[in-house]
């Protein structure tokens, strides 16, 4: 297949960007679409120009480090995946792709197509966690019993993997999608609701003081993310919020 | 409390409350109108009560009036924040991909009806002021309906007014059932309010519509 790309290159957090075009040939469908960006890289160290920098690690759909837009959607066109297990048969020959970071102010580029995405760290660290006693007399998370309905949803939002497809396709940049995730996890547990009451409050905090949009509803994020985080966690979010904020 | 109403959650919940406040107000304010297609006696005397009620005029209206300014005022500090939340465009964004295009653009369906909100008010509300409280002139319990038929009478008015009604149709689609989801309320129920929610912002405006053009196609010969 041949492939036209129109990438996003910036030299550093401060230079000015600018798309730039280039042409791949020979490109195969079973290429996964990072493959497709190794072997342009390849080509262009070859020839003695800067490689392009976008972020990866696992290339198997886990950690959330690959983070591209591609063709105006995060991971690409198709659904429930990250851009690393996007392959090239998704696209034609003679198409035209293009690679851009993902875009909102609480996610700067660094460089190319890598953004900083500390902001949703900051977020987590506001209070995405359990107090727990790690003395060695901890108690089995097992040994409570938890109904398989909270269970299930707790799971399903422990999913999140942080990537910012959210933020990225949300036309406001919001990031209620990745906050009510981590809100929700452990507020449908027993060993979430003790500190539930803060956590929401700093946790939204944060997102706020991000400057992450707000959320109204469109629904894009849902539709985006590579793990399918249901909307019904942003709504379980604002319960929480609005529950503890009344309480005090 | 203080972290509460200048939270993006809160801002939300504000943009709920008020726009459900708003859509109550449209279905007494449609039947009411549908009374003028039906009997013109019953508009008149439902028309004169609203007019000159201490309750509607002192409370329900100043009430209303500080709802439309809360739903518009807080839907412009959204979209400015929105707006600033990204400041470098995408060169290339697929909205459509995994959004309907009205939650997409509420804001423009949200202006449009502003603006028909300026129309009506001028044609009804100033008209009503300037006839209670500028010319002083007496109660007439009978003027409403002919009032009203002869304010159809223009074909660019009755125009514009289907048009602005097809644009509330479509704010209130994505509106009226993304209230529930501000408010934290998305479970079983969710489905119905949805549907609901589809035959509500069909059903409401084409009465409009068709009291509009009901009128237009029947004026009032002298």
């Amino acid at each position: 297949m041949k492939i036209y790309l129109k990438i996003w290159r910036q030299k550093d957090a401060s230079s000015k960007g600018k798309i730039v075009d280039y042409t791949m040939n020979g490109v195969e469908g079973d290429m996964s679409f990072l493959e497709m960006l190794d072997i342009l890289n390849e080509d262009l160290i070859s020839k003695g120009e800067v490689p392009i920098e976008f972020d990866h690690d696992c290339r198997e759909g886990i950690c959330g480090t690959c983070s591209l837009q591609i063709n105006g959607r995060p991971h690409g066109p198709d659904r429930l995946i990250t851009v690393c297990q996007l392959h090239m048969r998704s696209f034609k020959d003679g198409d035209t792709i293009v690679i851009e970071p993902f875009r909102a102010k609480a996610f700067p580029v660094i460089k190319d197509l890598i953004v900083d995405r500390n902001a949703f760290e900051r977020i987590q660290q506001a209070g995405g966690f359990i107090s727990v006693n790690t003395s060695g007399r901890t108690v089995d998370a097992n040994s409570i019993p938890i109904r398989k309905e909270n269970a299930d949803k707790a799971f399903n939002a422990a999913a999140c993997i942080g990537c910012g497809a959210c933020v990225a396709a949300c036309k406001n940049a919001s990031a209620m999608l990745f906050t009510s995730a981590k809100v929700s996890q452990f507020a449908l547990l027993p060993q979430g609701r003790i500190e539930a009451s803060e956590r929401v409050q700093n946790m939204v905090r944060q997102m706020d003081l991000e400057g992450f949009g707000n959320c109204t509803n469109t629904g894009a994020c849902e539709i985006e993310c590579p793990k399918g985080i249901s909307l019904e966690n942003i709504a379980r979010m604002n319960r929480e919020y609005l529950g503890a904020s009344i309480k005090g | 409390m203080s972290s509460l109403i200048k939270s993006s959650i809160a801002r939300k919940v504000v943009m709920a409350l008020s726009g459900l406040f708003l859509v109550l107000f449209l279905a007494l304010h449609v039947t009411i109108n549908l009374t003028s297609v039906i009997s013109p006696d019953t508009f008149n005397q439902w028309s004169h009560f609203m007019g000159y009620n201490g309750l509607v005029q002192y409370i329900m209206q100043p009430v209303l009036i500080i709802g439309v300014i809360v739903h518009f005022v807080m839907g412009i500090v959204l979209e400015i924040k929105n707006t600033q939340a990204r400041s470098i465009k995408y060169t290339k964004y697929k909205g459509a991909a995994n959004a309907p295009w009205v939650s997409r653009n509420m804001i423009i369906t949200g202006l449009v009806v502003l603006a028909f909100l300026g129309l009506h008010f001028y044609d009804f509300w100033v008209h009503e002021m300037t006839y209670k409280y500028i010319e002083s002139n007496p109660e007439d319990p009978t003027r409403y309906y002919t009032e009203t038929v002869e304010k159809f009478a223009p074909i660019w008015r009755t125009v514009l007014y289907i048009v602005s009604f097809g644009l509330l149709s479509l704010h209130l689609w994505h509106g009226f059932a993304s209230s529930f989801q501000s408010m934290g309320l998305n479970n079983k129920y969710t489905p119905s309010i949805k549907s609901f929610t589809k035959i509500y912002a069909v059903v409401i405006p084409l009465v409009f519509v068709f009291i509009a053009i009901y009128h237009h196609l029947n004026p009032i010969t002298h």
